[in-house]
């Protein structure tokens, strides 16, 4: 890992006001994947901005018909939220997922939207419910925040400060782990709130998590995993690696919307 | 060099470290508390957990400097020296829970925050189930579960665990 200076600022204005005087600065969060990749010197910032003191970044609370999850809260501390079971107990169901417990002890919701992976699992959640990515500067809906593989609507100087989620009626999250790294391999997020039905896909996108619209047109008759028996998508796109060809991945979503489906009708 | 201080096993350290030094390398190169090992280096193998404000975390993948202020417990922390064994520690022996012991420390940090969050009695798929980031090369795990189900039973009962509000 390359060397850089470390400052831990106490508040979002002191945070953006160090990222503005450190151009090549970054955030950081649990430092789970930023802390890695640091180690393989695929990055390589002059400065790192830990937020762990920041004020007022971390906690679940029910907001009328939304969820609103800090930034900084830990995927340990948001799976067992009793506010998140009780109300969207389908997106608890999502940092519960998120690697292994000790990970799941350091890594945040921010940090794993913000980085974008293609095979994270929250961003199949924000963009599953159509969540709201508040910053310090604007409100970014999720069909406009995620915009490819480990990349992002956030400026220059924007930080993520919580997310806010709608409240659906039926949620659900199912995922093909990688037994090894512990990341989706492929992932289906599914909801249906009113009219609004979802389902967004990560793992298998070699662009990132993606909605397949197909699905959520045969879910419009009935949100069921009947809806969609003998449906696939098209392989075109799929990731293909050592773990997964693209049709398998491909596959994968057809079987996993199916399984999330039945999850979340139950 | 940035200047960083911390509690480790209840005695009050300081060092001056680069930016870039991780916590497992503060504690093992620093303060030469070499009962916490570095298996992979990639936050995988578990051998380098400790707690972190009670909290198990893998100290390869924390910055020395995210800890200023902090409370660490190390595998050195667990017993007085020449005193009892920790009831976890007497399990992974009465258990015989480890052969070469690389990645006994991790076990047993990883296993207390088991306890910590699932409380004192834990069936064998849970344990195993929060193994997931801990990896052992020569037991094959059976006497680890047991162990750890052993041990959790002879521990002080745990507190309930905590929610993010």
């Amino acid at each position: 890992m390359y060397n850089f200076t470390f400052h831990r600022p106490t508040t979002v204005r002191q945070a953006a006001g160090l990222l503005a005087r450190n151009p090549e600065a970054k955030l950081l969060a649990g430092g789970h994947s930023l802390i890695p990749v640091m180690k393989q010197r695929l990055a390589q910032p002059s400065a790192l901005i830990d937020l762990s003191l920041v004020e007022g970044l971390t906690g679940v609370e029910q907001k009328g018909r939304s969820i609103v999850i800090g930034a900084m809260t830990r995927h340990a501390d948001a799976a067992i939220s009793p506010v998140l079971q009780q109300a969207l107990p389908g997106l608890a169901a999502v940092p519960a997922a998120v690697g292994d417990p000790q990970v799941r002890n350091r890594g945040t919701i921010g940090g794993s939207v913000a980085n974008n992976d293609p095979n994270a699992d929250y961003p199949a959640a924000v963009l599953g419910l159509g969540a709201t990515i508040i910053t310090n500067k604007r409100r970014i809906a999720a069909d406009d925040f995620f915009t490819g593989m480990f990349s992002t609507a956030l400026e220059d100087g924007e930080i993520i400060v919580k997310i806010s989620f709608p409240i659906a009626k039926k949620a659900a999250y199912e995922k093909f782990k990688h037994p090894a790294s512990g990341f989706a391999l492929v992932g289906v997020f599914v909801s249906k709130r009113g009219a609004d039905i979802r389902v967004a896909v990560t793992g298998a996108g070699s662009n990132g998590v993606f909605r397949v619209k197909s699905f959520e047109e045969a879910l419009k008759k009935r949100f069921a995993a009947k809806s969609l028996e003998g449906m696939t998508i098209p392989a075109t796109g799929m990731n293909s690696d050592i773990h997964a060809s693209a049709e398998y991945r491909a596959h994968l979503v057809g079987v996993l919307a199916r399984r999330a489906l039945a999850k979340a009708t139950a | 060099m940035p200047a960083v201080s911390m509690t480790v096993n209840g005695k009050a350290v300081t060092g001056d470290v680069e930016a870039r030094t991780l916590l497992v390398q503060f504690l093992r190169e620093h303060l030469r508390l070499t009962g916490t090992h570095v298996g992979c280096d990639t936050s995988q193998c578990g051998a380098c957990v400790v707690h972190v404000d009670g909290i198990a975390a893998k100290s390869c993948t924390l910055l020395a400097l995210q800890c200023e202020g902090a409370k660490i417990t190390t595998i050195e922390g667990l017993a007085e020296p020449n005193g009892p064994l920790h009831p976890m520690q007497e399990a992974f022996r009465e258990n015989h829970g480890l052969q070469c012991g690389y990645c006994t420390p991790g076990m047993i940090m990883s296993a207390l925050d088991i306890v910590r969050r699932h409380g004192n009695e834990l069936d064998e798929h849970t344990i195993r189930e929060q193994l997931d980031g801990n990896i052992c090369r020569c037991t094959g795990y059976h006497n680890i579960v047991k162990a750890i189900a052993a041990g959790a039973k002879n521990m002080p009962k745990a507190s309930t665990r905590q929610a993010a509000e």
